[in-house]
């Protein structure tokens, strides 16, 4: 049976907005830590999120980045694993629409 | 005592103002979906307490938003209202389809769809269609489930479940010119639908920047209707596509009979759009985005004439509303309690509603946030309110 991790996200005003959701939400996560199984952990327990991380075809938005440890990691594969202390809940993932004015 | 509730989309959210019929007093709702670009909201001709809402965002994509209680309280159609999961459940693969709420997929499959086709970009070259976000949204008159969006990058959308899924109509992005149309300054967008009330086969719609097409067999087959269009802002000025429409309006009670805003020119069809003739006469400017017709009174119109394509705001700086009773032609300036100095706000195409009390009321909203109320058919002229964020549109619906 895969081990289930507590990951902590912390999401953009907007987004807390749409989900009625705290600025930090945590949420349980099957398997490798990744990305992809973090937005989709995230995706599935408030699925008013879905298509707004990423559009409905799963590709990271433009104007949506993704940081852990202080490191921009929207770039990396979707798949990549994430920093151990973001997989243990030590450190949170980050979600931020990117600084562009609006 | 009957009432009206004036929905307002801006770019930061959504308002809605209600007063009795007087249109004298007013409460203020909102913002609502506060820091999105609410682009539209409009509510059912069946059931006033259903609104639709386009909440949309460059930065986390589309929202459609349902409220079945006039407007107090939201939910994406698809979800269930107060639905709080469990977050500390790891997720469950039933196999069950997740719902996807907000969903615009351009439709390619081999039985309904047509391929995705490239349209032309500003300068010239080719690029893919790309859904963007909903322009606007049009509840049919019929069915409060029913509901039509217009979106960028141009297509019409139809969804029969209340806006938990929808199908594009592709008919009209498969119609063979689609590598002719290009984007207005707002985008390509498909921004007015016209559901004629007597034939529910036959509809209209006007894209920015390809012109108005027409629907006999609800949205299967579309053909274009730009006869009788001159745009010299474009290579063909008489061409079969590529013409700026603004905005069309309706007399429900005369649907065959439309009125367009163009780019340039206030324009008149009395056949459905087979044939249109200009109509902007005495105008200060015949350029602007809104246009409207009276809610009793099918021969009269009104516009807000803008001084040109690129000074977005009124000429000389007054704000005035024009207003023709004879179906276009021999304008009349609406300026009492409108600003007649100083003023250089726009009002765009969507941003323009007449309610149907027994003294019309005429509204519309101003990229400077004011909305402005005329109870007797646009003699005299109030602000609802005066510091809203850009108004992107304004409906308005007539309670009992």
């Amino acid at each position: 049976m895969s081990r289930a991790s507590a990951v902590r996200v912390i999401l953009p005003q907007q987004l807390r907005m749409l989900a009625k959701l705290e600025r930090e939400v945590t949420v349980m996560v099957t398997g490798p830590v990744s990305q992809r199984s973090v937005i989709d952990a995230l995706e599935t327990a408030y699925p008013a999120l879905r298509g707004t991380v990423r559009d409905h075809a799963g590709q990271r938005r433009p104007k949506v980045r993704l940081f852990a440890c202080n490191e921009d990691i929207s770039h990396n594969a979707p798949d990549a694993p994430l920093p151990d202390v973001i997989a243990s809940g030590r450190e949170p993932l980050l979600i931020i629409g990117a600084i562009s004015g609006g | 005592m009957s009432g009206v509730r004036v929905l307002v989309g801006t770019r930061k959210g959504a308002f809605i103002l209600t007063s009795d019929g007087n249109r004298e007093q007013w409460a203020v709702s909102g913002p609502h979906f506060a820091g999105w670009e609410v682009y539209h909201m409009k509510g059912s001709p069946v059931d006033p307490n259903r609104i639709y809402a386009s909440q949309t965002s460059s930065w986390f994509g589309q929202i459609i938003q349902r409220s079945d209680d006039g407007g107090k309280t939201w939910q994406q159609p698809g979800l269930e209202p107060g639905d709080v999961p469990d977050f500390t459940a790891p997720p469950e693969d039933d196999g069950m389809p997740q719902p996807a709420p907000s969903r615009f997929v351009y439709d390619t499959s081999e039985k309904t769809g047509r391929p995705l086709t490239t349209h032309q970009w500003y300068d010239g070259s080719q690029r893919p269609w790309e859904f963007t976000r909903v322009w606007h949204l049009e509840p049919s008159p019929t069915d409060r489930d029913l509901v039509y969006a217009g979106v960028e990058d141009a297509a019409l959308f139809r969804s029969s479940d209340g806006g938990e899924s929808w199908q594009e109509l592709a008919g009209l992005r498969g119609h063979g010119t689609g590598p002719d149309w290009q984007p207005g300054a707002g985008g390509m967008c498909l921004h007015t639908i016209l559901l004629d009330p007597n034939n529910p086969q036959r509809i209209y719609v006007a894209i920015s920047s390809a012109g108005a097409f027409r629907t006999d067999d609800g949205g299967l087959s579309w053909r274009p209707i730009n006869q009788g269009l001159v745009s010299d802002y474009i290579p063909e000025p008489t061409a079969e596509i590529g013409h700026c429409v603004h905005n069309l309006a309706m007399h429900p009670a005369h649907p065959e009979r439309l009125f367009m805003q163009k780019h340039w020119d206030v324009m008149r069809s009395d056949n459905g759009g087979d044939l249109w003739r200009e109509v902007s006469d005495n105008l200060p400017s015949d350029f602007g985005f809104p246009i409207a017709v009276h809610a009793h009174e099918p021969e009269t119109v009104y516009v807000v004439p803008i001084k040109s394509d690129s000074e977005h705001y009124p000429p000389e700086g007054k704000l005035r509303v024009y207003r023709s009773r004879g179906g276009g032609g021999k304008w009349e300036a609406l300026t009492q309690g409108l600003p007649q100095e100083n003023c250089y706000v726009n009002v765009l195409r969507d941003a323009m509603a007449v309610d149907r009390l027994e003294s019309c009321g005429i509204y519309f909203g101003t990229t400077g946030g004011q909305v402005y109320v005329s109870a007797d058919s646009g003699d005299h002229w109030q602000a609802i309110v005066r510091d809203l964020p850009a108004v992107l549109s304004v409906e308005v619906q007539t309670l009992p």
